[in-house]
């Protein structure tokens, strides 16, 4: 029988098929993202920059934030938290969508894809929104004068970085939620919030009471947004903690999107 | 006889162009189940939503127990009880818990409403299920809470639309029991369906309704009797052959009717005609006699039938 | 025992109100007595979170705030907003999404209206339990700013019918905001709302550090007014300006209330 299905092809793609079509869905709330993703970041860096900028340079002036002027403080923590969301709500929700709501997954997989293939299409198209959407908000940067155009552009890649790593480990867990009702209520109000406001994010991670320090050593966003700081300024963090922080977000990586993909893998399989 | 309960005269309800309800005229009489029969589109939800105070009509009068329900909407839906097409319990209450706060937005007190809860569950056959959730129930149960709900008040009027629409066989017969049995308690039924098995089981009158105008009004067995013989022969010949046989056909019953899949011919004793039909030669694939019902009312009243 | 015939003719219910806004709460309380703690306790946390992340932190880059001619501690600065704040979330909480649900999925307003009550029952009621929520989390948050000894003297406690006013304020708009709203892409704009708001009115900063032009757009915002209303409480600093404050929730409540119940009509006895 011969239907034109090129089994070993989808073997090989399969993944790319699965992140163009969420790349298609995702297109139908392009508006909504671009403003989300745009505009929240925005908004903080002209509020928090601005407003609290004006206090930090009549108390501490630059002495807190390692000789930085505070907007530009905070821009690459904003950066790759703009990465981290986005990521997020690109692989939680498919994933919830696809295993309980909808379950399209189960659909994709009665076709030669795996369950592995799914995942990491589902993972792939979600860094596509980080892509698009920090460089957008990295021109905004540099039209609103906070970095320098040069090495700075660095700081695009190390956010997606951040965001892939947190993505990778949530896809993870999206993937294990049997009931969703509190699920984003957590994620939002107890992980996602307390790792914005206690990462280093504002204020230098070191100025926190020891015992508020590991949420930071935990969260991606803190390596992403020091890693960030040390590509667009001169921050002065020095090499081995460069390499601390990169290996700490290739792990997570590796690490959880390994756990996401044999997960799918499992769950489909049930 | 005494004042109607329900009083509707020249009743028209538009939206836009489109004409829902088209001056319809009726009556309900205290301790009657009355029933507008019809297909989906008939206008009878429309109708229902008026007579509930829930919707304002375009032209026409209406009175419930002497009231406008457009003037005294509160009022008139204290008399009522309302059981909607859809379930629309709580889903973040209980089933008891349900049965509570329907009876407290009528204002009733709680002692009354603890007591009545007792006799609703035992009628819903749900006092097993009294501390659970609504959103574990069957299909079944939901209706029949509903229906309980409906009546925590102690309504004069039960108003049912499509009451057993998307149950399974036996989640309706046991529904029909229930309803039989406040039928004979002297409640007061106001129902809508589009099946015609239940408008013969449950109501004493009805009218039937297509395109928002009423098409005729009577007794289900009455309705039979005026507008279609005593049986009917449902004859088919295979998709191709029905309408070639159809003509001759025709000339030997009273009246026949061609649908896309079968003939169905009109007459007083269905297995002298099948006889007749073997006899002159043709030989049907399949046949079956039966009595008339509701649905061949319709027919000779539309031209339709009331599932399409 | 009276029937709900009698009950309807002695209350000479309108069409608006049969006098039973009360029933609502009965309603809330059943429903959330079963059901879980998890999104009072984060709703509850994430004012305390951002004090602790913007006292603490900030707090060290900033030091002292100056406020016309009083100069005080940062955290000091801050507490009062974030007061008003969570009143604000608490209230929105229930009264968008939770209203968005019972209008367009459970359908909970149109089975009531198929009893005697009235619209105006019905948005009496919910904002009323909204209000009950952002006032629980004022309470809380009062509690734990005093326990860390941020709170100014004993009369900081007149901040709570002021919290409350805030709360009420938003629960009535909100409703009505939501009341016209179909879709969740629409709901999402509620969002995209706040965050600004939230960041611009002056809960984390002067406003005087912006141009006039954005200072007069500020002071046109419900939130703003809501902080310096609670901050004048709060500090004991209570001159005329606290009754235009006053004032314009008043207004809030009465608009929002009567157009509540406009639309609740509208939708459901048409």
């Amino acid at each position: 029988m011969n239907t034109g299905i090129d089994v070993p092809q989808i073997q090989r793609f399969g993944a790319l098929y699965i992140a163009s079509a969420r790349l298609r869905s995702m297109s139908k709330w392009r508006t909504i993202i671009a403003a989300v993703d745009i505009g929240n970041p925005l908004f903080y860096l002209i509020a928090v920059g601005i407003g609290i900028g004006v206090l930090v340079e009549q108390g501490s002036g630059t002495s807190g934030t390692s000789g930085i002027k505070y907007i530009a403080f905070i821009a690459p923590a904003l950066l790759a938290n703009t990465a981290i969301t986005g990521i997020m709500d690109e692989t939680v929700f498919p994933t919830i969508e696809g295993f309980k709501w909808r379950k399209l997954f189960f659909a994709q997989n009665a076709t030669p894809i795996t369950g592995r293939q799914i995942a990491l299409g589902v993972y792939l198209a979600a860094l596509c929104r980080a892509i698009f959407s920090v460089s957008v908000y990295y021109l905004l940067l540099l039209a609103f004068n906070v970095v320098d155009f040069g090495v700075s552009v660095l700081i695009i890649p190390i956010a997606i970085l951040g965001g892939a790593a947190f993505g990778a480990v949530i896809l993870y867990f999206a993937a294990k939620i049997e009931k969703d009702d509190q699920f984003f209520n957590i994620l939002g109000r107890l992980i996602l919030m307390p790792m914005f406001l206690f990462s280093g994010t504002f204020f230098p991670l070191t100025s926190m009471p020891i015992y508020l320090q590991p949420i930071g050593w935990v969260s991606p966003l803190w390596h992403a947004t020091e890693l960030g700081r040390e590509a667009a300024f001169d921050y002065g963090i020095g090499n081995t903690l460069v390499l601390i922080h990169l290996v700490v977000l290739l792990t997570l990586v590796v690490v959880g999107l390994n756990l996401s993909m044999r997960q799918f893998e499992r769950r489909l399989a049930k | 006889m005494s004042k109607p309960l329900i009083s509707v005269r020249g009743l028209t309800k538009k939206f836009g162009d489109f004409t829902a309800v088209d001056g319809i005229d009726f009556d309900v009489a205290k301790g009657e189940s009355f029933g507008l029969l019809g297909p989906n589109g008939a206008g009878k939800s429309t109708t229902m939503r008026i007579l509930a105070a829930t919707s304002t009509r375009t032209s026409g009068t209406v009175e419930i127990l002497d009231k406008d329900p457009e003037l005294f909407g509160p009022l008139v839906r204290a008399h009522l009880g309302v059981v909607p097409q859809q379930d629309n319990l709580d889903n973040e209450l209980t089933v008891s818990e349900n049965l509570f706060i329907y009876g407290r937005y009528f204002g009733l007190s709680k002692k009354f409403i603890k007591n009545k809860i007792e006799e609703l569950l035992e009628f819903a056959q749900l006092e097993e299920k009294r501390d659970v959730k609504v959103e574990a129930l069957s299909g079944g149960m939901k209706r029949r809470l509903t229906i309980a709900r409906g009546l925590v008040s102690e309504p004069d009027i039960l108003l049912l639309d499509e009451p057993t629409t998307g149950l399974d066989p036996q989640a309706r017969h046991i529904l029909w029991d229930r309803l039989f049995r406040l039928k004979e308690q002297g409640v007061t039924l106001v129902l809508t369906t589009h099946f015609m098995d239940e408008a013969e089981q449950l109501c004493d009158r009805l009218v039937v309704m297509d395109k928002g105008a009423i098409m005729a009004e009577g007794s289900p067995a009455g309705l039979i009797k005026q507008y279609s013989s005593k049986e009917v022969l449902e004859v088919r010949f295979g998709s191709d052959r029905n309408k070639e046989v159809a003509p001759q056909l025709a000339t030997m019953c009273e009246r026949m009717e061609t649908l896309p899949d079968r003939l169905l011919m009109y007459t007083e004793d269905g297995e002298a005609l099948l006889e007749k039909i073997t006899h002159a030669g043709m030989h049907a694939t399949t046949s079956l006699v039966r009595r008339s019902s509701l649905e061949d009312v319709f027919l000779r009243l539309t031209g339709r039938t009331l599932i399409e | 025992m009276r029937t709900a015939v009698e009950i309807a003719v002695s209350r000479k219910s309108s069409a608006m109100y049969a006098g039973r806004p009360h029933v609502l709460l009965e309603r809330g309380w059943l429903a959330f007595r079963s059901s879980t703690w998890i999104p009072v306790v984060t709703g509850f946390l994430e004012p305390v979170l951002f004090l602790l992340a913007f006292g603490y932190g900030m707090g060290t880059l900033i030091g002292d705030v100056t406020t016309g001619t009083t100069t005080m501690d940062y955290t000091l600065f801050i507490a009062p907003g974030l007061l008003a704040n969570s009143a604000m979330n608490g209230a929105i909480y229930d009264s968008t999404w939770n209203v968005f649900w019972k209008l367009n999925e459970s359908k909970l307003y149109k089975t009531m209206l198929s009893t005697p009550l009235g619209p105006l029952d019905i948005a009496l009621g919910e904002i009323t339990w909204a209000l009950i929520r952002g006032l629980v989390y004022s309470l809380g948050f009062l509690t734990v700013v005093t326990a860390l000894g941020l709170t100014p003297s004993f009369w900081a406690i007149l901040a709570i019918p002021a919290a409350s006013l805030v709360a009420f304020g938003f629960a009535s708009f909100g409703m009505a905001i939501t009341s016209f709203f179909k879709t969740y892409q629409q709901m999402g704009f509620i969002n995209f709302v706040l965050l600004p708001m939230t960041l611009f009115s002056g809960s984390l900063y002067p406003i005087s550090v912006y141009p006039d032009w954005l200072e007069r757009i500020i002071m046109a915002l419900p939130l703003w007014h809501g902080i310096e209303m609670v901050r004048a409480f709060w500090f004991g600093n209570i001159s005329s300006g606290v009754l235009v404050h006053i004032a314009y929730f008043l207004v809030m409540i009465a608009t929002g209330l009567f157009v509540t119940s406009r639309r609740l009509r509208a939708l459901f006895l048409r």
